[in-house]
């Protein structure tokens, strides 16, 4: 109930729409009920007239045009009434995708690693669809069949009140079916709704997966797997619908039972003259509209069932709050010069076990920060840090001596560029790639840091240069493009801070030579912090952090370190020294040896 | 190195050149092809459907009976004075109710058995038939442009069905109602419908106006769709980059777009509705009028004229729904024709007609003259001669856009080798008249970007090799040096990894890749840049269990950092497309060619 009082709400933020659509609404249905009516003194006037010689044409002609009077005016305000339901529902759809839209994209890392895409966006699509057919549905057209039915109970108790209370008897059992059914109905479409967003999971990790798939010749064990879910799907679906089936005939029955009564009571009063033949005629046109109307109503029922349990996982995710908040009177960052200091920092991932202990870093401006450390060490989650991509559980990060956590978010990453190991590029031109994170950027500027990242040439190479379009994912650009363009973007963006994760070499030595290059570039004046394995970033970075298991276990330069003799010896010794040592083979004028 | 340089360029990738399931109108003459494809899926439900037709003949039937039998009650009965025969009269009524609830109850439940079971299989074939097409298609065709095939045209077929179903019995009603009105009186039966012809030529006025409106409805929703999509899957550029607020306005205005859209389709949807209601008035006007001087000549008994109104009330009604579901029919038209399209594209690797399966391999690879393009004209492996022996390692090297991962993607048959251009054998058998599966279940590939599936740990490694047992998924596990992270998971093997496994590092996620790949003890093992994603810690624990890999199999190594490569029986360097140089190490230096130069090269970028 709260969640269809939720829905309500947004659509009382339309309340001029609202509000005329509800004006229709009545107009619309006390014209429709005036027919009946009408057809009824017709029944009477022409039962009165039988056997008479001559009938009066006058009374039946003022009859007629006013059946034509009403039937058009309802046809007019219906009209109204259901354009205005639609565009109401259009309009709540409206909101609440924007609103979605904006909440997701603010919601911080935490809240990402642990939804699908797949599942968000069944969400932001069915679910919002099955909210705007509700709006129209519930909101316009239940109250059209209570007002409905409200009108014509009054209507038959004014006629006869032995008859009419006959007539709506049933109207207790009849919304008694109606709730237990719609609290039923509702945990089923609960289920369907996971279910779909299961399924459409399988379908997703299929099609990104799809290599991998084919390279294991899976086909058929993935076609299992899926059919498995579908399967699923369609027995809960069955359940629903035959919910509904026994719903939508249980409420037939009990009208037309009631249809049957009238004819046997009305009918004998009929015979013993306490009312006319017009007169239940006028009772079975009633019912008549009444039974049409059950029958329209039926699945309105389970389009509130729908609404709620489709209400229920859009405001899950709407309710969700951030993990990483603004504070309420955020500091709005200016240009930083870019000393970033971790104090004594903890950190993990809700509520697990730290993934970073007690880390103290004293990054001064200008300074490029190496981060070393094995697979799981808390580099890159250390990298997030900083961004507030999540945040610590303990300790401080401060920037220029502000904790980060005082300042606005937008400001705070206007000062940070992070380079990821893995790049994402938009469905857009290679131009608006690059100037992602500053749209207002100039067609020069845009050349100049393609320039700058090593990519002007290939670029100018391309078909259509700088407007070629880039697939979904970029795909159509190889590993080594995308990170320069990761690159440009950081350069154009100008920030005092670089975050860069550098741990691939998934490029051949030409293009691991560019990405040198324009690497260089771009942390030349920048405080950096980078993720490296490349021994001479490792040489030339200010200061080395060796990561163990969530500690810093060793920090210094590389000559410091080197004489330490201790864990980054070691891994120098193990991994570094050999590329050291081919390479000084090279420089060597001898003849190279290779050992196998 | 500005030779290397040229073909550094953008991969020729096939995607631009075709745009098979791009977003067309449709929605005029291709209703009939639609449904004529849709038909064997109608077809194999034909026994729930005829239940269910029958089921509707009779609740149609017991609803039509309702003022009939009003009518016999108040003609014969109620003026006549016979309360008794009344009382028989509604005891019909009542039974005649009870079978109406049962049939109704039978009709929907029947119909959405059968519709489920269609949307059922509809939903399989189209995931069998993704399953089965090329790689060709699948890097030419955005992910979710076929999810949303999937999910939102099959969405639109179960709307589709469900609408069907009560359209068809809307007609049955009405043509039920149309023989009652001429049975009970043919000249009263004339002149109620004597408003139909009008009502028919404003339909097909209305018709194709209404159709390019809810068109453009579907096209403006696709785009909101895809923004959306493209957003979420970004999510984490967009907030490094802090492109939120921007990103907001740019997709509020395509939601305004298809805001406007909606909205003045919902005005032609709902524009029948008022006629309808003036119809109907006029229609029953005209009845009570004639009926009227009908009734006082006799020729018109007073119940009939009661069923006359009833009828014609329930005339219009379904006519009233049949014009608010034209919209949703043709939205169905159109995901019809776009799902039909999705099936009916070929798979370009496709098994000959009962092609025997390949006996177990022991992983003799020959390429013999083998050329091969994506794109006609752009060849991409030139005449390639390689033979590669049992148990082999053979290490294919070249600048990026040589053909490398081609070169390999041809022998997990990725791609088809065209038999006018070369052939590919294993043991000598030609792996084009073998099935598929029988050759890939011998090959275990690792790729440069690792990809899980959500899931427990343990089913990540055994993958679709469902016989392999616990105790052998963990062995794998040790040999590639997987074991120790995994047991300080959480819950170890049965760790569930969510979505892009960012619980796991790349390193990790690769190590998994490795140990699916030799869970299934392969008999030819390719890798293709298994190492380049990783960091250098994970590649020196690959590095030591490659020894151990590679033992005993066929193996297929392609990398970049030739440091890696150097132990391999033979080096093949490829070149534009040609095989430029083949040997060992050694060799290649002493020839001092293109490896040699690239072997340099490498190692003086580390510098």
């Amino acid at each position: 109930m709260k969640i269809i009082v939720r829905i309500i709400r947004l659509a009382l933020l339309h309340k001029w729409r609202l509000a005329s659509a509800y004006v229709c609404l009545v107009g619309a249905t006390v014209a429709y009920l005036t027919l009946p009516k009408l057809f009824g003194h017709a029944i009477d006037e022409i039962a009165m007239s039988i056997g008479q010689e001559n009938i009066s044409e006058s009374s039946i002609f003022k009859i007629v045009g006013l059946i034509l009077i009403m039937g058009t005016t309802k046809g007019i305000l219906s009209f109204g009434q259901h354009y205005l339901g639609e565009s109401l529902g259009n309009a709540v759809a409206y909101d609440i995708r924007n609103h979605f839209y904006n909440h997701i994209q603010r919601l911080s890392f935490g809240f990402h690693d642990k939804h699908h895409t797949g599942n968000l966006i069944s969400r932001a699509i069915t679910d919002v669809e099955a909210l705007r057919g509700f709006v129209n549905a519930g909101l316009i057209n239940t109250p059209y069949h209570i007002v409905t039915f409200v009108l014509i109970s009054i209507i038959i108790l004014n006629l006869n009140w032995q008859l009419g209370m006959m007539a709506i008897i049933f109207l207790p059992p009849l919304s008694l079916i109606i709730g237990i059914f719609r609290l039923k109905l509702r945990a089923i479409w609960l289920r369907v709704q996971e279910n779909m967003g299961e399924l459409s999971t399988i379908l997703q990790e299929n099609l990104t997966g799809v290599r991998v798939v084919k390279a294991f010749g899976s086909e058929e064990f993935e076609t299992s797997k899926f059919n498995h879910k579908n399967a699923d799907l369609s027995n809960e679906m069955i359940k629903a619908s035959k919910l509904q089936a026994l719903n939508s005939s249980s409420m037939l029955l009990i009208l037309m039972i009631s249809i049957g009564t009238i004819l046997w009571y009305g009918g004998a009063q009929v015979i013993s003259g306490q009312i006319t033949a017009g007169e239940l005629a006028q009772f079975l046109f009633y019912m008549q509209v009444m039974s049409l109307n059950i029958r329209a109503a039926g699945p309105i029922v389970g389009s509130f069932a729908r609404a709620t349990s489709a209400g229920q996982r859009l405001f899950e995710i709407l309710d969700f709050e951030s993990p990483v908040k603004e504070s309420p009177n955020a500091l709005h960052l200016p240009r930083l010069i870019g000393h970033v200091k971790f104090e004594n920092v903890y950190f993990n991932y809700a509520g697990n076990t730290n993934v970073l202990k007690n880390i103290c870093i004293d990054a001064k401006p200008g300074q490029s920060t190496a981060l070393l450390g094995a697979i799981g060490s808390g580099k890159s989650s250390l990298m997030h840090l900083l961004p507030r991509f999540y945040d610590i559980s303990s300790g401080h990060i401060t920037i220029d001596g502000i904790d980060i956590k005082k300042a606005s978010l937008s400001s705070l990453r206007r000062n940070i560029s992070l380079v990821q190991q893995d790049v994402f590029l938009f469905g857009s031109s290679i131009r608006d790639n690059i100037a992602y994170g500053r749209e207002d950027a100039s067609f020069d500027e845009i050349v100049n840091v393609a320039k700058v990242a090593q990519l002007h040439h290939e670029i100018q190479e391309m078909e259509n240069g700088y407007e070629t379009l880039l697939g979904e994912r970029g795909s159509n650009l190889s590993g080594g493009q995308r990170q320069r363009i990761a690159i440009a973007r950081a350069i154009l963006m100008d920030t005092p801070i670089i975050i860069l994760d550098d741990s691939t070499s998934s490029v051949d030595a030409n293009t691991e030579k560019l990405i040198r290059k324009a690497t260089e570039s771009l942390i030349r004046g920048r405080t950096t912090f980078i993720i490296s394995h490349r021994i001479s970033t490792l040489q030339k970075a200010d200061q080395i952090i060796v990561l163990d298991n969530g500690h810093i276990v060793e920090s210094g330069s590389h000559s410091d370190l080197i004489s330490f003799n201790g864990h980054y010896r070691n891994i120098y010794d193990l991994q570094l020294k050999p590329q050291e040592e081919v390479m000084l083979e090279f420089e060597s004028p001898c003849k190279v040896t290779g050992t196998g | 190195m500005n030779s290397e340089n040229a073909s550094g360029k953008v991969k020729s990738s096939p995607k631009t050149s075709s745009n098979l399931i791009e977003e067309k109108l449709f929605g005029k003459a291709y209703n009939y092809r639609v449904l004529k494809r849709f038909l064997p899926y109608l077809l194999q439900q034909k026994l729930l459907i005829s239940s269910a037709l029958i089921a509707m003949l009779i609740f149609t039937g017991t609803q039509l009976a309702l003022p009939w039998i009003i009518k016999t009650g108040i003609d014969d009965y109620i003026t006549k004075g016979n309360y008794n025969g009344l009382k028989w009269i509604v005891g019909i009524f009542i039974a005649n109710s009870f079978i109406s609830w049962a049939s109704l109850y039978a009709q929907e439940v029947i119909i959405s058995k059968a519709g489920l079971a269609i949307l059922y299989h509809l939903r399989s074939n189209l995931f069998s038939h993704l399953q089965k097409l090329s790689l060709s298609f699948h890097t030419k065709t955005d992910v979710g442009r076929i999810m949303s095939r999937v999910q939102g045209d099959v969405f639109q077929l179960q709307e589709f069905i469900s609408v069907a179903v009560v359209t068809f019995a809307d007609i049955l009603s009405l043509g039920g109602i149309v023989v009652m009105l001429m049975i009970m009186n043919v000249k009263l039966g004339l002149i109620s419908m004597s408003v139909l012809p009008l009502l028919v030529i404003t339909m097909m006025i209305w018709q194709p106006f209404a159709i390019r409106s809810f068109l453009s409805v579907r096209s403006s929703i696709s785009k909101v769709n895809s923004g959306l999509n493209e957003n979420i899957t970004g999510i984490r550029v967009v907030q490094g980059m802090n492109r939120e607020e921007r990103n907001m306005k740019n997709f509020k205005s395509i939601n305004k777009e298809s805001l406007d859209a909606t909205n003045s389709a919902g005005k032609l949807a709902f524009l029948p509705g008022p006629q309808v209601d003036m119809l109907t008035s006029i229609s029953i006007a005209l009845v009570l009028f004639f009926g009227a001087g009908m009734a006082s000549n006799s020729s018109l008994e007073l119940g009939a004229l009661i069923a006359y109104v009833m009828y014609i009330q329930r005339f219009f009604e379904p006519i009233r729904s049949l014009t608010l579901h034209y919209s949703q029919l043709q939205r169905t038209m159109a995901s019809g024709m776009r799902i039909f399209e999705l099936l009916d594209v070929q798979p370009e690797v496709q098994d000959i007609r009962g092609a025997p399966q390949l006996p177990r391999l022991k992983g003799e690879v020959e390429f013999k003259n083998a050329s091969f393009s994506y794109v006609p004209g752009i060849e991409i492996l030139k005449d390639i001669n390689l033979h590669i022996n049992p148990s082999e390692t053979v290490a294919i090297v070249g600048p990026t856009g040589a053909g490398k991962t081609t070169l390999v993607s041809l022998i997990s048959r990725f791609y088809e080798l065209s038999r006018s251009r070369g052939s590919l054998t294993i043991d000598g058998n030609d792996i084009r008249d073998h099935t598929r599966a029988s050759l890939v279940s011998q090959i275990s590939t690792v790729l440069q970007e690792p990809f899980l599936f959500s899931g427990m740990v343990k089913d990540n490694i055994r993958y679709n090799n469902t016989e392999v047992e616990d105790s052998a998924i963990v062995e794998a596990a040790k040999v590639v040096g997987a074991h120790d992270f995994i047991m300080d998971l959480e819950k170890g093997y049965d760790t569930i990894l969510q979505e892009r496994s960012v619980n796991l590092s790349m390193g990790q996620r690769q190590l998994l890749s490795f140990a699916r790949a030799i869970v299934g003890n392969p008999r030819i093992l390719i890798l293709d840049e298994a190492t380049a994603s990783v960091d250098s810690y994970t590649e020196t624990l690959i590095q030591k269990a490659l020894k151990t890999l590679l033992k005993d199999r066929t193996s297929i190594v392609i990398a970049h950092r030739l440091s890696t490569i150097r132990g391999a029986d033979q080096i093949v360097v490829l070149d534009q497309g040609t095989i430029s140089e083949k040997g060992t190490h050694d060799q290649l230096m002493d020839q001092n060619r293109l490896y040699a130069y690239l072997y340099r090269m490498n190692f003086a970028d580390t510098a």
